[in-house]
């Protein structure tokens, strides 16, 4: 032959940078054990997940709000919002219901196993811009899970935060995550306001709406307009509820910060799954401010 | 653009040069039932097989360079620990002989999403910088609309662009692979009369056109529309049965499935394209639906085709090849629904 044409193997160049530039490294996952299993509740475990090697569990850093996508060889892979605190790094505790094929056997797996983590991907909530701030926490159910890692954070440097509210609402009291740590978060000096819907015999506290909380709260201050951020994170129909009375009491939009679930396959803006209109929940989410969620059609 | 003219009897010489390569080009597959010819792409070894005179064919040529079903890594699995590997499927360049404007505007429009964002897509970039593309100008078929798309020519995105002239070609040349390939069969530099011809080409095939999208602030009606009874309509015919994603040539989602192997000690992570359109595209764990009928699907289509791609770069995502029409069951084409959302019925 004369001439060829060139074969231009990606693997052979040199990577970006950072990794997610480099598409070489596109597939690559974090090898990582499952150091602890605890259950939370009937459906939901509790998994302590350690990056084996050291100086990747050390270089691994990650924002509030972030998810992570976990994968379990043959099984699938599947994105969970981390529910650790920053400053533990490549130490991540991630809670997750057993409802779909890929974490039902999760549920199954034993200490030690390993699996495979990428990420971080997506927003995160800007913790620092809420220092001198109240800080309104509000979670439905599952929600708890993507806002204890800001919340974790925010006990970890309470003296930079004013008020911390913590309105959290479940189903039944059998379904309140992280019951064990509700003494602890008080003993910060955090407002917690828990309620569930349907109280058995042993429950002595709140039952009905966290929207019932919400509104006692609002009535406390004056106006919510100047010192308050608000994360917000339920099942859908809690938002539209939770986020027009926010903007009622006069939290400005920008304000409110809300972390979407939506189906994912790649994590990495490719698949197409996650996208609400224009935006993709990987990228640009999970986190978006109230704004953001408005200018969204089918959004929430 | 370095401009050459050669006999059509060359490009049968130019072929046999390629022909070290894998070629993918058109070929008849059978007629329809209106006894009209049905072309698709697909590996070509003799130069009688290619039908360059294709008017469509009924697929794009994604399956090349995004496979339907692919394998983007497999697992060794030893009892607990596993070990993975990666692979990205390619390793040889392809030759595209007869591509059509629209299907490499398709590329270019796939290259922004797919390899100039953050995380670039490494099985479709691999595949993608080992193409070379011979373009072919076409005919405007009934279903084209890729003049209001503004994708009816190509200015990048291939290696040599032929436009028929009658008794000889004239070749754009975009790449020097392209330069040195066809440097070694009788070409000649264009004369006036080659280039006045070669306008008067493109300028009889310009009105040739009669199928209209109106493109204007599209973006903004689609917004504006959202709630638009039009949606119920066209969702409600709609069978979801994801055709128009199959054919259309720049619809890129995917979902990824692993599967264990037979004996246990293997697992692999599959990629299948997916469609928009189906059932179960937006469905979450535990069985939240966020686009549950037909309707929101077909119109999330739209959106991410016209608004979403127009946000995000600046240029709508649909070539306007007329494809998701032509294989829709149910008659959906996208000039009659942007019409009917515009109010233009």
């Amino acid at each position: 032959m004369e001439n060829r044409l060139p074969f231009f193997d990606i693997t052979a160049q040199p990577g970006g940078r950072r990794r997610r530039e480099d598409p070489a490294s596109f597939e690559y996952t974090c090898p990582a054990e499952i150091t602890s299993v605890y259950s939370l509740t009937g459906t939901e475990k509790l998994y302590q997940i350690r990056i084996i090697d050291q100086a990747q569990r050390n270089h691994f850093s990650f924002q509030p709000g972030q998810f992570v996508m976990l994968e379990l060889p043959g099984i699938g892979e599947a994105p969970f919002s981390i529910s650790s605190s920053p400053t533990r790094h490549g130490d991540l505790e991630l809670c997750i219901r057993a409802v779909g094929n890929f974490t039902n056997f999760l549920s199954r797996v034993e200490r030690g196993a390993k699996v495979g983590l990428s990420g971080p991907f997506g927003t995160h909530f800007p913790v620092e811009e809420m220092h001198d701030q109240d800080i309104l926490f509000i979670a439905g159910g599952l929600g708890i899970v993507p806002l204890r890692s800001p919340l974790l954070t925010v006990l970890e440097n309470r003296s930079r935060y004013r008020r911390i509210d913590v309105i959290y609402g479940a189903r039944s009291p059998a379904e309140l995550l992280f019951t064990y740590q509700y003494a602890e978060w008080r003993r910060f000096d955090i407002n917690l306001g828990i309620t569930v819907d349907q109280p058995d015999t042993t429950w002595d506290g709140r039952t009905g709406q966290i929207t019932e909380i919400l509104r006692e709260r609002i009535r406390e201050s004056a106006s919510l307009a100047d010192h308050t951020f608000a994360i917000v994170c339920g099942p859908p129909v809690m938002f539209r509820f939770v986020c027009d009375m926010l903007t009622g009491a006069g939290l400005p939009m920008q304000k409110m910060f809300v972390s979407l679930e939506r189906r994912m396959h790649c994590g990495r803006g490719k698949c197409c799954r996650c996208n609400i209109g224009s935006t993709y929940t990987c990228l640009d989410g999970p986190v978006f401010d109230y704004w953001s969620v408005m200018n969204l059609k089918e959004a929430i | 653009m370095i401009f050459k003219v050669f006999d059509k009897k060359e490009l049968s010489a130019l072929f046999d040069i390629l022909s070290a390569y894998t070629i993918i080009g058109p070929v008849q597959r059978g007629v329809n039932r209106d006894d009209r010819p049905l072309f698709d792409f697909d590996m070509v070894y003799d130069f009688g097989d290619l039908a360059l005179d294709y008017t469509a064919t009924t697929h794009s040529a994604k399956r090349f360079f995004m496979p339907y079903t692919e394998t983007l890594s497999t697992f060794q699995v030893n009892r607990s620990d596993w070990d993975k590997r990666v692979d990205f499927n390619t390793y040889k360049p392809q030759v595209f002989f007869g591509m059509h404007a629209c299907d490499v505007n398709a590329l270019n429009k796939l290259d922004k999403v797919l390899t100039q964002t953050v995380f670039p897509n490494p099985y479709y970039l691999c595949k993608r910088k080992n193409m070379f593309i011979i373009g072919m100008g076409c005919t405007p078929q009934p279903q084209c609309f890729c003049r209001s798309m503004g994708t009816d020519t190509a200015l990048q995105g291939f290696d040599l662009f032929l436009t028929d002239l009658g008794n000889r070609y004239f070749a754009e040349i975009l790449s020097a692979p392209a330069f040195q390939f066809l440097s070694r069969i009788k070409i000649k530099a264009p004369t006036r009369r080659d280039q006045l011809l070669y306008e008067k080409v493109v300028e009889t095939r310009n009105t040739r056109f009669n199928t209209e999208l109106d493109t204007t602030d599209l973006a903004k009606i689609l917004d504006l529309e959202f709630e638009s009874k039009a949606w119920k309509e066209w969702g409600g015919k709609c069978l979801s049965c994801g055709s128009c994603a199959q054919v259309c040539p720049t619809c890129y989602c995917y979902g990824v499935e692993e599967n264990v192997d037979l004996d246990l000690k293997g697992a692999s992570k599959v990629r299948h394209l997916h469609s928009c359109n189906l059932l179960d595209f937006a469905e979450v764990a535990g069985g939240h639906n966020f686009r549950p009928d037909s309707a929101t699907r077909l119109k999330y289509r739209y959106y991410h085709k016209h608004r979403g791609f127009m946000e995000a770069f600046e240029e709508s995502l649909c070539v306007g090849c007329g494809r998701c029409g032509k294989s829709c069951l149910a008659g959906i084409t996208p000039p009659a629904v942007i019409s009917s959302v515009r109010h233009q019925e």
